[in-house]
């Protein structure tokens, strides 16, 4: 059964030369791209009119999610090793590149939650002498806050939470909604990879000849990281830096 | 070639029989063609009383025949249902049917997606008609524009039935349209190069890319109304500075693509009548592709002309104003080329040529009152009034809906085995275009007069009473014409006199084999050396065709088709009570996560089934 599926699935004769399947993953990443571009579109438009915090420059923090982003980008060279592995038949070096794979997407997912959780949480300090031209519009409102603020309370510093949710403002609704569908898609990708990892202890169900499976795979893992870096970019980047945020 | 008809006789695989469980389980583009053809034509008869009601109470002034309320959920759902109910999934029909004949080839390339694409649909229909049974269905306007639409003014389930609605159909259409790529693109018959495909595939085509790169627009426009109407994300909410426009360019980006989406199917339907009928082959082939490409292109590029009177500004208005009056150059070339095939030709007027011709009288009259709107400073006036319903109505009606209508009359002796009744077919076809200009027409001047849309009545001195009382009259004729198609079809169906292989001395490789097809479609796979490459055949370019199985060492020729599954339709089944689940969700999601459980549970059972086991 393996190998009929194999010799029609891989070595069908077709008008381009291209495999239909391969053809099938880069038309619908294709669809993808107009998918996040949407919801990039979306981010874009209502950068900057937020009627309040907190805004991206209150919440990102850059060094976290470079290490998130490098440990995505690492994944995807682990996944060409993976492949080159299999194509040459050495199917533990494949397993063991397959499943770091598959971990540094969890990684991944799992510092999104950690950043999602402390954006949810997230405090504001004010110090009360600071001069009120220089404060963002989440730390003036908290300044002025009629319970915990400066006036109210007449302390040197006051504090407020003021999470980030997809509720809160329109910088939350766009900004988890985006990197939530990423998540998603790399959440995706985690299963894939895992269910291959599983079948390739089964006999004849990941082997050389059948490279196509982890190839296809590999295409998506890739796309997914791509559009990572497009975020990390144009969201946190740019979210943070003069003369963009 | 014997053997090879033998062994595919012997291998007697499941999908040759009859009965309800092989219809589910089928994946043979044929039979899933015909499943999209009857069920569209069937929403197409309750999107046709939706608006005859509508008709009806409109007929006179001040009547009471319909609350205001009820009208509005007509006029949303007849737009819905003719939009995506009715002549998507005919295009869809048709593609089903047709590509893989036109191509030369035994199947699409994913046929179990193929099934997948159908009961989406199927399920996805019938998911947004339910919610008249569930308290009321969706009444904010096919567009759903913000703020209507928010959880304020839309308190019911209606518009929750809308997005799921539309996000299930949406991915109903991307799995057709990524298969169709894919099919056309990789399963052409040797020899058939792009420019020799038919322009009908080569539409196909077309239409599908516009799909893939489309519908996601509309798949983020749709879950961002379903985050704020669900969890009070604040996406179109002015108060928390957000722009109900945003929807409106979302909706429209997506929107304006699927009006081509709607209309090049038939286009190139009409490019295959016309030739055939008028014994020439088509005027200006290429100028016909490369226009269609180019309308796919530009459509990406107007838009915002759904949006002149909401003050975008004078350079975008100018821009788009431009753009889309671009899109006229195009489809010009078109109905000029459409018109020089049907020149000098020796024209054989049966009732796929009168419809093929009908269209092109239609949908002229409609694109030229589609340039008025294009130009702004008339749009203005125009806008919201019954000359855009008009002029919808001449392009989507006299054009999309007479087009197919001829279409199925051309191919009712291929998809049936039978002869259509000729003079039953001439009365529908007169009657038809009778009653759409009797219909249609006298909106131009009630727009013109400044009759707005979607109003549930009007007072007595408006003096709006004639031409409503004679579009309704018309849409009487218009209804009596569709009962005689109905009425053709069914006798034909059941009675009609056995069709010949090729009744019209066709030019495109459908007619090649016999009426209906075998199931495996080609028993030679044929070699193509021309456009119009059956007709190039029967005039003597000698043509010998691939041999079936592929090697040609191997002894015994056999014909793998695909195998009948049933999970496309387990999968449908999940997604569909993941939809209810979603719809009312109360707070929490068990009811949806099972939903998506069963899906997926169908999609790991899928991957794992075996699909050309060679028995
Ligand atoms: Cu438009």
């Amino acid at each position: 059964m393996a190998q009929a599926t194999a010799d029609h699935g891989e070595h069908e004769a077709t008008t381009t030369g291209l495999n239909h399947r391969k053809m099938l993953m880069w038309a619908f990443l294709g669809s993808d791209c107009m998918f996040f571009g949407s919801l990039i579109a979306t981010y874009l438009v209502y950068k900057g009119r937020s009627l309040e915090g907190p805004l991206p420059i209150d919440v990102f923090s850059i060094p976290t999610t470079s290490v998130s982003t490098f440990v995505l980008l690492m994944s995807s060279m682990s996944m060409v090793l993976a492949y080159s592995a299999l194509r040459r038949n050495r199917m533990k070096t494949f397993r063991v590149w397959l499943a770091s794979t598959a971990i540094m997407g969890m990684t991944f997912l799992a510092f999104q939650v950690f950043e999602f959780r402390v954006f949810a949480n997230h405090e504001v300090v004010v110090d009360c002498h600071a001069p009120i031209g220089e404060l963002s519009i989440v730390e003036l409102s908290v300044r002025n806050d009629k319970t915990v603020g400066c006036e109210a309370t007449g302390h040197d510093e006051v504090e407020k939470q003021v999470g980030l949710t997809p509720k809160t403002n329109l910088f939350g609704s766009t900004f988890f909604t985006l990197t939530g569908f990423h998540g998603a898609h790399v959440t995706l990708g985690v299963i894939w990879l895992l269910t291959m990892f599983f079948l390739s202890f089964k006999k004849g169900m990941v082997t050389p000849e059948r490279n196509l499976d982890l190839d296809l795979a590999a295409l998506y893992w890739h796309f997914v990281d791509i559009v990572w870096i497009i975020i990390f970019t144009v969201v946190y980047l740019f979210g943070v830096f003069p003369g963009f945020a | 070639m014997a053997s090879a008809v033998g062994a595919v006789g012997a291998a007697g695989h499941a999908s040759t029989e009859s009965g309800v469980w092989s219809w589910i389980t089928t994946v043979d583009h044929k039979r899933i063609g015909i499943l999209y053809g009857v069920s569209a034509i069937l929403f197409f008869l309750l999107g046709g009383s939706e608006a005859f009601l509508i008709r009806m109470q409109l007929a006179s002034a001040d009547a009471d025949l319909i609350s205001s309320g009820v009208f509005s959920q007509l006029f949303t759902m007849h737009a819905l249902t003719m939009v995506f109910l009715a002549i998507m999934p005919l295009g869809a029909a048709f593609f089903n049917f047709l590509i893989p004949l036109q191509i030369g080839a035994r199947d699409v390339a994913f046929p179990r997606l193929n099934a997948l694409s159908y009961w989406l649909f199927l399920f996805g229909a019938i998911l947004l008609n339910s919610s008249f049974v569930f308290g009321g269905a969706p009444d904010a306007g096919w567009f759903a524009y913000a703020n209507l639409t928010s959880s304020t003014y839309s308190p019911g389930d209606s518009m929750d039935y809308f997005t799921l609605g539309l996000l299930v159909l949406g991915i109903s259409s991307l799995a057709a349209a990524l298969n169709f790529v894919v099919t056309i693109l990789n399963m052409r018959a040797p020899g058939m190069t792009l420019m020799r495909m038919p322009v009908f595939t080569w539409m196909a085509l077309v239409v599908s890319f516009l799909l893939v790169f489309a519908l996601p627009i509309l798949t983020v426009g749709l879950i961002e109304l379903l985050f704020w109407r669900f969890f009070d994300m604040p996406f179109f909410s002015a108060e928390f500075g957000g722009d109900p426009l945003l929807w409106q360019h979302i909706f429209w980006l997506f929107g304006h693509p699927e009006v081509y989406i709607l209309i090049l199917p038939a286009m190139g339907i009409v490019s295959e009548i016309l030739p055939t009928f008028s014994r020439k082959p088509l005027f200006g082939y290429t100028a016909v592709v490369f226009a269609g490409v180019s309308i796919a292109f530009l459509g990406f590029a107007v838009w915002a002309h759904h949006m002149f009177t909401v003050g975008l500004g004078p350079v975008a208005i100018a821009a788009f104003s431009a753009s889309t009056m671009l899109i006229a150059v195009p489809t010009g070339i078109k109905v000029f080329n459409w018109m020089g095939t049907i020149w000098g030709g020796s024209l054989d007027l049966r009732t796929p040529m009168l419809f093929a011709i009908g269209f092109i009288a239609l949908f002229t009259i409609g694109g030229l009152s589609g340039v008025m709107h294009a130009a702004a400073s008339s749009d203005a006036q125009q806008q919201d009034t019954y000359f855009i319903v008009a002029h919808i109505h001449y392009v989507l009606f006299g054009g999309a809906i007479v087009a197919v209508i001829g279409g199925i009359y051309y191919w009712f002796p291929k998809f049936s085995g039978h002869m259509y009744n000729e003079t039953v077919g001439k009365i529908n076809f007169w009657l038809m275009f009778l009653g759409m200009n009797l219909t249609f027409f006298p909106m131009h001047f009630l727009g013109l007069d400044g009759m707005p849309r979607r109003i549930y009545t009007y007072d007595a001195n408006m003096g709006w009473d004639l031409w409503n009382g004679v579009a309704t009259m018309g849409s009487l004729v218009l209804g009596l014409s569709f009962l005689i198609f109905i009425y053709n079809m069914v006798t034909s169906w059941l009675n009609g006199e056995p069709a010949e292989a090729d009744p019209w001395d066709g030019r495109t490789l459908e007619w090649s084999i016999a009426s209906p097809p075998p199931e495996y479609n080609f028993e030679e796979i044929p070699i193509v050396y021309d456009r119009d490459a059956w007709w190039a055949e029967k005039r003597g370019k000698v043509q010998h065709g691939v041999p079936v199985g592929g090697g040609s060492g191997e002894e015994e020729h056999s014909i793998h088709m695909p195998q009948p599954s049933y999970w496309p339709i387990v999968v449908s089944i999940g997604l569909i009570i993941a939809s209810y689940g979603l719809v009312y969700n109360s707070g929490n999601f068990i009811v949806a996560t099972i939903g998506l459980l069963v899906g997926i549970f169908g999609v790991y059972a899928w991957s794992f089934e075996p699909v050309n086991d060679p028995e």
